[in-house]
């Protein structure tokens, strides 16, 4: 059997009384663009901050490359990049100057010119950092992550804050990451962003997963599809997991004795309903 | 050793290109010097021994340089670094924590000795102070102070809590301390509180061994006490950073 990228069991991790992250399980597989999906205070960033080595948890098994992050040095950093939830970097620097700084702590760096192209900013190779634009900078935070030709790339919510044109941008270069082959681990609170990209998302509620797999089988979960319509002048509501034996009996019915349907509607459930369901409150 | 000369060369360009922070910390006692010394240059100063004010300053200067750029701008670049997160992101690269500092200091010390070199030159075209002769005592009681300073700087930065504290914090220490010294002022004429102030900061005694060198011939092992001072503060700023330094920012 192939050797995970990532490989998480039982992870736990608790600031004082709150419990970030519950005991979660999940693997990552080279190549793979894995999403970790949830809203604010779910514990994307504590699980991916354990991953970068940065946080120490609490108990359960963590290993990626191969390698525990509490315990790894240099060597093990070399092969991977990081993208912080938000971008720090040199103000006085200019882009080239300070991909060049960076890519000078790897052992096999990507060449600079290389990754200005990667990340778009070809035009602004010798523009001083201060006078880049939010999404422009968050570019260049993503090719300081890549200028040391890592496996693989953390990125926290690479485009929160960006308008929907920089989204799309910065959308184009992480498709063009995943046909470098990098394994990929990104947390994102936005559904689209995960189905768009990731292979496979977690999504994560008050420190535990709630829902794991390709993004396009979430929606076979929950809910059920809703049928709704009038009968004397009352709604009625079916909630079914078998939508057309239900329609088709509900419209020859109808249809036998003669009547209208009124105001038939049929309502599938969509990936948003979905992770709405997942993530909404407990007392909701 | 290749990474510290690649983050050493890293740290110079931004040490050169930070023009708000580290060269106003540069430049502030290159400008007092030359303002000072054109009002009181020369005068004799009888307390001193009595030599000339220019001389007298030029050392002082020497010392409110050491503060102003180990201490004060070494201080203020980490706490900004830190809170912006650029301190967190650089732990996720494979740049090792010893390199990065060795290289952080040499970059400082680098423009501490530039920084006596501008002085004692403009000190002879201005006002005709010859050169020193103890060169050997000079280099070393200009590292141990600006190692020393630059110790406390980093501890100092475990008890600053924001970027924006950090300016104000500093400030509040050095420029104080650098006055009651005596690097602008012979402290003779200072009250007797002002004094006992000033009798354990290290910065006075860093000039008292600088001023003995440069004004009298002196050679650095005639001041034990004073270099056990500056040391123990050295020593102390060192415990501080090892116990409280943080690479990531405060969280608020």
């Amino acid at each position: 059997m192939a050797m995970s990228a990532i490989s998480v069991r039982g992870l736990r991790k608790s600031y004082g009384p709150l419990e970030a992250v519950r005991g979660i399980d999940f693997e990552v597989q080279p190549g793979e663009v894995f999403g970790l999906l949830g809203p604010n205070g779910a514990g994307k960033t504590t699980t991916v901050e354990i991953l970068e080595g940065y946080r120490k948890r609490d108990a359960g098994e963590v290993e990626v490359l191969g390698v525990d992050p509490a315990r790894a040095g240099g060597d093990w950093r070399d092969r991977i990049g990081v993208v912080l939830q938000s971008s720090s970097m040199y103000q006085t620097l200019t882009v080239a100057e300070h991909l060049r700084l960076f890519a000078g702590y790897y052992s096999k760096p990507r060449p600079v010119d290389e990754v200005v192209e990667l990340i778009g900013l070809a035009e602004k190779r010798d523009e001083l950092v201060r006078r880049l634009s939010g999404g422009q900078r968050r570019r260049l935070d993503l090719g300081l992550a890549l200028v040391g030709d890592p496996e693989l790339i953390f990125l926290d919510e690479p485009t929160t804050g960006f308008d929907p044109h920089a989204r799309r941008q910065a959308w184009e270069t992480l498709r063009s990451l995943r046909s470098l082959g990098k394994t990929i681990v990104l947390t994102t609170h936005y559904l689209d962003e995960a189905e768009r990209l990731a292979d496979r998302v977690a999504v994560l509620r008050e420190g535990e997963i709630v829902a794991a797999g390709p993004p396009a089988e979430l929606s076979g979960a929950l809910p059920a599809t809703e049928i709704r319509y009038r009968e004397n002048g009352r709604e009625v509501v079916l909630e079914t997991d078998q939508p057309t034996r239900v329609l088709n009996e509900l419209t020859s019915k109808a249809l036998a004795e003669d009547r209208e349907l009124e105001g038939l509607v049929v309502t599938r459930p969509t990936l948003e309903d979905v992770y709405l369901d997942l993530t909404a409150e407990e007392s909701e | 050793m290749r990474l510290f000369r690649h983050e050493l060369k890293g740290e110079l360009l931004l040490y050169v290109r930070s023009r708000e922070l580290a060269f106003f910390t540069f430049l502030f006692p290159i400008i007092l010097f030359v303002l000072l010394g054109s009002t009181y240059g020369s005068d004799r100063i009888k307390s001193e021994g009595n030599v000339r004010g220019s001389n007298f300053l030029e050392a002082g200067m020497i010392g409110y340089g050491a503060i102003s750029i180990a201490f004060a701008g070494l201080a203020i670049v980490l706490v900004i670094r830190r809170e912006s997160g650029v301190l967190k992101r650089l732990r996720a690269t494979p740049l090792p924590a010893p390199a990065y500092i060795a290289a952080l200091l040499t970059s400082f010390l680098t423009a501490f000795f530039v920084e006596v070199v501008v002085l004692i030159l403009l000190g002879r075209v201005l006002f005709g102070i010859a050169a020193p002769h103890r060169i050997g005592s000079l280099v070393l009681i200009l590292l141990l102070g600006a190692v020393a300073f630059a110790g406390l700087g980093i501890g100092l930065t475990a008890l600053i809590r924001s970027a924006e504290g950090a300016s104000a914090v500093v400030n509040a220490i050095y420029l104080p301390a650098a006055f009651l010294a005596g690097a602008f002022f012979a402290p003779h004429s200072f009250p007797v509180v002002l004094r006992w102030i000033a009798a354990v900061l290290p910065l006075t005694y860093f000039i008292r061994i600088v001023r003995g060198v440069m004004l009298h011939g002196q050679e650095i092992w005639m001041f034990p006490g004073s270099i056990a001072v500056i040391a123990a503060w050295g020593l102390l700023g060192v415990v501080l950073a090892i116990r409280g330094f943080r690479w990531e920012p405060v969280e608020g």
